[in-house]
C-alpha cells in the first residue's frame, strides 16, 4: 500500500509539475485573496485608530499571511472534481482498478501541498518582509501547530470528500458547492477573524467544523491560544474527523449503488 | 466469496441477465416543463432483458447488435460498474459489481472511446502507476512491458504524454496499459473505434497472439465485421435487450441469410453474356466486363449453378456466402 501511494504520489507530482503555469497563477490567486482582506481590515483599523476589536494592524498582518499559508495547505478542490470525475466517466476509469479512488485523492492532493510549499515559504518571507506582522509565536505554539495543521486538513479533506459525494445523485452539484463555500467563508475565519463576530456567531463557529478546519491552527500559531485550549481544539478536530470519515463511508457506499443502479 | 473450481472452468457466466434503467420522460412544451416540477413522470427501460450466455475459457467471443441493443451495459454489469437489476453475472466466480480486489486484478476493461492513462505524463510514468496500483511483481511488470513493447512497437511511444499521441498510437498504448497486469478475461468495448485499416488490424492480431500465449476469455463488442471475423469462432448477438443468437460465426450466416452469391468468369468475356440477360439465374449485384456475382435464393443454388455451368461457357465458378456485415446488417432490420 505505501508502494502504491508513492508511485501515484510521484504521477501526481509530475502532473502538477506539467501544469507549472496553471498552478502558479492559482497559486497568485490564493496569495492575493488574503492580501485582499489584510487590505480592507488594514483600511478599517486604520480608520478606527490603528485597532479593532483587540487586533491592531500588525496583529491583521499575522492573521492573514498565517492565513495564507494554512489556507494553501488544508485547501482542497474535491468537491469541484468530482461533478466532472461522475459526469465524464473518469470515475470509471478509478473503479476499474483494485485501489480506492480516494488514495489517489489523498496522493494527489499532499503531491499538491508538496509542490505549492517550495513556492509559498519565499512568497512568505517576502510578505512577512513587507508587512510587519506581530508574532507572538513560541516555540511551543509552534510545535502544537504543526499537528492542529495536520488534523485541519484531514477534517477539511474528508468532510470536503462526503459532500462531493453528493454528485451521485444530482449532476448540479455546483449549487451545493456554492453554499458550502459561503458558510465556510465566514465560520472558518476566512473572511474575518472568529473574535471579530459577534457573540451568536462566534459561539456557532465553534460548534461548527468550519473553525478547525482553518482558523483553530492559525490562532495556534498566533499563540492567541492557551495550552488547554490548544488541546481542547486537537481534541474537538478529531471528534469532527470521526464524524467526518462515517459520513464519507456513508456517502461512499450509498453513492456509488447509485452510480452503478443509473448507469455512468 | 471464494470462487470455487466449477467457477473457473466458466470465466463468464450470464444468467438471465436483466438492467432496467428509470427514465424521466416528459412532452415538449412549457406546459409540460411546468407540470414535470410537481409530477415527475418515469418509465422504466430494459436495456438488457433476460440475456442467458456461457464463455469457456480461452474463448474469444464476438459481442454484436446495433447501438443501443444492451451491449455495453452488459459488459460494465460484467466488469463491476453496473449492479444488475434482475438475473446474475458471475465473472471467475465472483459477483463483478461487487469489485474485490482479488476480482478488478484479474480482469480488464476497455472502452475504445475512453482513455484509462494519464492524459499529461508519458506512458512509462502511467505503466509505473498501473503496475504498483495492480501490484505486479517488479520482475513480471519487465517482462510484460517488454513483451507488449516488443508485440506493439511502442518504444517510441513510451515517452512521450499521452495527449501528443495520435489516436492510433494511443489506442496502443491504452491496450498495452490494459494488459500491464495480465488480466484473465478482457471485456473490450470497441477497441478498434476510429482507427485505420492497419492499426485496426495491428491490435487485432495483438489480441489474438495475447489470447493464444495467456489463454485469456474475450469478450469483444465492434463495428468492424473484420475484428469479429479475424478474431471470433463464436458470437453471441443481441438486439433491444433480447438475445438473438448464440454460435458460430458461419451458423449466423446459415440462420439469418437466405441468399447465396454466385460469382462466375466467362470464358468468352462479355461476349458470353446470355442473351436473355440474367432474370433467369438471379439478381446482379456485381458486373464487371466478363466477371458476374449474382445473388441467388439459398436452396436454389445448386440448380441455378448447374444451370450456369450447362447454359453457359464458363472460366470459373464460386459460390459464397454473403458479406458477414451484409448478414448483421440484414438481422437488425428484420427485427421488429
Amino acid at each position: 500500500m505505501r508502494n502504491i501511494l508513492w508511485v501515484q504520489f510521484k504521477t501526481s507530482l509530475a502532473v502538477n509539475l506539467q501544469y507549472r503555469a496553471a498552478n502558479l497563477i492559482w497559486l497568485l490567486g490564493a496569495v492575493l485573496e488574503p492580501l485582499i482582506y489584510l487590505v480592507v481590515w488594514d483600511t478599517v483599523a486604520n480608520v478606527q485608530g490603528g485597532s479593532v476589536g483587540g487586533y491592531t494592524r500588525s496583529d491583521f498582518a499575522a492573521y492573514f499571511l498565517a492565513q495564507m499559508v494554512v489556507g494553501r495547505l488544508t485547501f482542497t478542490w474535491i468537491m469541484w472534481e468530482y461533478e466532472y470525475f461522475i459526469r465524464d466517466g473518469t470515475l470509471a476509469r478509478r473503479l476499474m482498478r483494485p485501489l480506492h479512488p480516494i488514495w489517489v485523492d489523498v496522493a494527489d492532493n499532499l503531491a499538491y501541498k508538496m509542490f505549492i510549499v517550495v513556492v509559498l515559504i519565499p512568497v512568505t518571507i517576502l510578505l512577512i518582509f513587507f508587512f510587519q506582522p506581530a508574532l507572538q509565536t513560541g516555540w511551543l505554539d509552534l510545535v502544537a501547530f504543526l499537528p492542529a495543521l495536520l488534523l485541519a486538513f484531514v477534517l477539511r479533506f474528508c468532510v470536503e470528500w462526503a459532500l462531493a459525494m453528493a454528485a451521485f445523485w444530482t449532476t448540479r452539484i455546483n449549487a451545493i458547492n456554492q453554499v458550502y463555500f459561503v458558510v465556510f467563508l465566514f465560520f472558518s475565519g476566512q473572511l474575518a477573524p472568529l473574535d471579530l463576530l459577534p457573540g451568536f456567531a462566534q459561539t456557532l463557529a465553534n460548534v461548527l467544523p468550519f473553525r478547525w478546519m482553518l482558523a483553530f491552527p492559525i490562532e495556534v500559531l498566533l499563540g492567541r491560544l492557551s495550552a488547554q485550549e490548544i488541546v481542547l481544539g486537537c481534541a474537538i478536530q478529531l471528534g469532527w474527523i470521526a464524524v467526518a470519515v462515517a459520513m464519507l463511508l456513508w456517502a461512499w457506499r450509498s453513492g456509488v449503488k447509485q452510480f452503478s443502479a443509473v448507469g455512468s | 466469496m471464494a470462487p470455487d473450481e466449477a467457477d473457473q472452468e466458466c470465466p463468464v457466466c450470464v444468467e438471465k441477465l436483466r438492467k432496467v434503467y428509470r427514465v424521466p420522460v416528459r412532452e415538449a412544451g412549457v406546459g409540460a416543463a411546468l407540470r414535470s416540477l410537481v409530477k415527475r413522470n418515469t418509465k422504466d427501460i430494459a436495456a438488457v432483458n433476460d440475456i442467458s450466455f456461457r464463455i469457456e475459457p480461452s474463448e474469444i467471443v464476438g459481442f454484436l447488435g446495433p447501438n443501443g441493443a444492451g451491449k455495453t451495459t452488459t459488459l460494465k454489469m460484467a466488469s463491476g460498474l453496473l449492479h444488475p437489476s434482475g438475473g446474475s453475472v458471475r465473472v471467475l466466480g465472483y459477483e463483478p459489481w461487487q469489485r474485490r480486489r482479488e476480482f478488478l486484478s484479474q480482469i480488464t476493461l476497455v472502452m475504445g472511446n475512453r482513455n484509462q492513462l494519464e492524459w499529461d505524463i508519458p506512458c512509462q510514468d502511467s505503466y509505473d502507476l498501473l503496475a504498483a496500483v495492480y501490484r505486479v511483481p517488479p520482475a513480471q511488470y519487465r517482462q510484460t512491458l517488454e513483451e507488449l513493447t516488443n508485440l506493439l512497437e511502442l518504444e517510441p511511444l513510451l515517452s512521450k504524454p499521452v495527449r501528443n499521441l495520435s489516436l492510433g498510437e494511443r489506442m496502443k498504448c491504452e491496450v498495452a496499459g490494459a494488459l500491464l497486469h495480465r488480466p484473465k478475461v478482457l471485456f473490450l468495448d470497441e477497441p478498434t473505434i476510429g482507427l485505420d485499416v492497419t492499426m485496426q488490424r495491428r491490435i487485432r492480431a495483438f489480441l489474438k497472439t495475447y489470447n493464444q500465449r495467456t489463454g485469456a476469455t474475450i469478450l469483444l463488442t465492434s463495428h468492424y465485421m473484420a475484428d469479429v471475423e479475424a478474431l471470433c469462432k463464436r458470437v453471441v448477438v443481441i438486439h433491444h435487450g433480447s438475445l438473438l443468437y448464440d454460435g458460430g460465426l458461419s451458423g449466423l450466416v446459415e440462420q439469418f441469410s437466405a441468399y447465396k452469391t454466385i460469382a462466375i468468369d466467362l470464358a468468352d468475356g462479355r461476349a458470353g453474356i446470355p442473351a436473355g440477360g440474367w432474370g433467369a439465374y438471379g439478381e446482379v449485384i456485381e458486373e464487371d466486363g466478363g466477371t458476374i456475382k449474382l445473388r441467388v435464393r439459398k436452396q436454389e443454388t445448386a440448380a441455378i449453378t448447374g444451370r450456369l455451368l450447362a447454359d453457359l461457357s464458363i472460366a470459373d465458378l464460386t459460390v459464397e456466402d454473403p458479406p458477414i456485415d451484409e448478414v448483421i446488417e440484414k438481422v437488425f432490420a428484420s427485427q421488429p
